[in-house]
């Protein structure tokens, strides 16, 4: 049997967040807007943090980001991570104004830096397609 | 001072570290005799108990299960569940249930033995799941790893450096090393502390709190039980932003800590310049150099220098976490923010030996839980 910790974790989508996860696995990372303030809301969900109004459709994300800060990984939460390490995560402030975590990939974690433009990209990962960053 | 606030009448920590042969809810006996028996009281006297939670008795209605083990059948039990800030909530809540009438004495305990009763790296995955399971835990994020990313932000806009961060450890160190019950005592340099392993980058090993075995109760009291110096709680206040970090204020700066200070100052009528001593939670270097900073006991970029000239020292301007704090003295779950309660009393009652604040009267205690997200202050003063 495989042990759970040996397999890099999935999301696991539920009502509010199905739509978003189904778009990144078209590799497309979108938004919804607020039918009533128009606030772009993330994460995915049916009410507003804004205003508490209902969210509408979802709309596709530019893609474009920048760091707004980042750690280097050394100590993996288990073995399938520990793969990886050192491995950069970092906070994404993308165009549309939410903020994402996302691994920091296709560069070498020193080259990261606070403020540095990023895009998405997507990575693979079992059935499913996680939102990543890049250097742009 | 109104004679109405709620008094802390006793206290007790066990040791911390790894305690082989302990359990969880034996570490919760050990301290709820220990507290009842410091107030003079037994635990037939007890009429509120306030459990939180815990990694190896993981079942969600502890505070009836730590009830069960007792042998008591209190007329009010509940379980608090903040994180680090858990222990401060504890009593906050207890303060509430004991000026309201509703109790006389609310026991409040927290423990946990996630060192010797977790298998290595048991308790760093478990952490790792307070991330938001669908859009950081798939990243590979940790609690330090969160941390890391908070005080790399900092560092690049308030000018901290990881130098500073390290005169935190070994001042916490320090202190640790007078005080019997702390698990890390062997002297620890500068050097040590930046030589020591990266963990998430700018973040090294003595940057980071300890897993340990460890429990703490506190007895909340209407009024004094004549036993020991008469501390109340004079002031307390709590403000959550946020839960995960990709929902935390934009800034990285405005965080709750500013807030709940506040409300406990107001309702106490202090500011920061009365406090005698503060036991500020310190589950990484950072997360103290923050908390200093946003609650007002040193102006923003100005903690590193202050630390690095002894502010934080027995005989420094604001001695902070004479215990040793949970880089030193211990971090066992919830009991991790309630040690920093437990050490606040005895310092107030003059019990803290050779680490006592001379004529130590007020004391600031602080606690955060998740990526500083749920944020609790309290003041406690003794009573001449």
């Amino acid at each position: 049997m495989t042990d759970p910790a040996n397999v890099l974790p999935l999301p696991t989508p539920n009502a509010e967040s199905q739509a978003f996860w189904d778009a990144c696995t078209d590799g497309r990372l979108t938004f919804a807007r607020c039918t009533a303030c128009d606030a772009v809301q993330f994460p995915p969900q049916k009410s507003c943090t804004a205003c508490g109004g209902e969210t509408g459709e979802a709309s596709e994300a530019s893609g474009q980001g920048t760091v707004f800060t980042f750690t280097i990984n050394h100590r993996a939460p288990g073995p399938a991570f520990a793969e990886r390490a050192p491995y950069v995560i970092a906070l994404i402030d993308l165009a549309e104004g939410p903020r994402l975590m996302m691994n920091v990939i296709n560069c070498a974690p020193e080259d990261v830096t606070i403020g540095m433009p990023v895009r998405i990209c997507f990575e693979p990962r079992g059935d499913m397609a996680l939102p990543q960053a890049e250097p742009a | 001072m109104g004679t109405s606030k709620a008094v802390i009448t006793g206290v007790a920590n066990t040791a911390c570290g790894k305690l082989e042969g302990s359990t969880c809810l034996g570490l919760h006996a050990q301290v709820a005799r220990g507290a009842v028996a410091d107030a003079g009281l037994d635990l037939g006297d007890v009429d509120g108990l306030l459990c939180a939670y815990s990694f190896t008795e993981p079942h969600p209605m502890l505070a009836s299960v730590v009830a069960e083990y007792l042998g008591i059948q209190p007329a009010y039990s509940a379980c608090v569940s903040a994180g680090g800030a858990t222990g401060g909530l504890q009593v906050m809540t207890a303060k509430a249930l004991v000026e309201s009438g509703m109790c006389r004495h609310v026991l409040c305990l927290t423990g946990d033995n996630r060192l010797s009763g977790m298998a290595p790296g048991a308790a760093v995955a478990a952490l790792a799941q307070f991330g938001h399971g669908q859009f950081e835990v798939p990243y590979g994020i940790t609690i330090p790893a969160a941390y890391a990313m908070v005080a790399r932000r900092y560092m690049h806009d308030t000018g901290l450096t990881a130098s500073d961060l390290a005169h935190i450890a070994v001042t916490t160190r320090n202190h640790a090393r007078r005080h019997p019950d702390a698990q890390m005592r062997k002297p620890l340099s500068h050097d040590d502390v930046m030589g020591s392993r990266v963990i998430a980058d700018p973040l090294r090993l003595f940057d980071c709190a300890l897993i340990s075995d460890g429990a703490a109760g506190i007895l909340v009291s209407a009024a004094p039980t004549g036993h020991g110096a008469e501390v109340r709680i004079v002031g307390a206040g709590q403000k959550n932003t946020h839960e995960h970090l990709i929902s935390a204020p934009r800034d990285m700066q405005s965080f709750g800590c500013k807030f709940s200070a506040r409300d406990a100052f107001a309702e106490a009528g202090m500011t920061t310049a009365d406090i005698d001593v503060a036991e500020i939670y310190d589950s990484f270097t950072i997360t103290l150099a923050i908390e200093l900073e946003s609650i007002g006991f040193f102006p923003k970029g100005a903690v590193g220098e202050a630390v690095s000239d002894g502010a934080l020292d027995l005989g420094g301007s604001l001695p902070c976490n004479t215990h040793g704090g949970l880089l030193s003295f211990g971090h066992s779950g919830a009991a991790g923010g309630a040690f920093h309660v437990v050490e606040a009393v005895r310092q107030l009652r003059g019990e803290a030996d050779e680490r006592q604040v001379p004529d130590a009267a007020r004391a600031f205690v602080h606690g955060d839980g998740g990526v500083l997200s749920a944020h609790v202050s309290l003041i406690l003063e003794r009573q001449s």
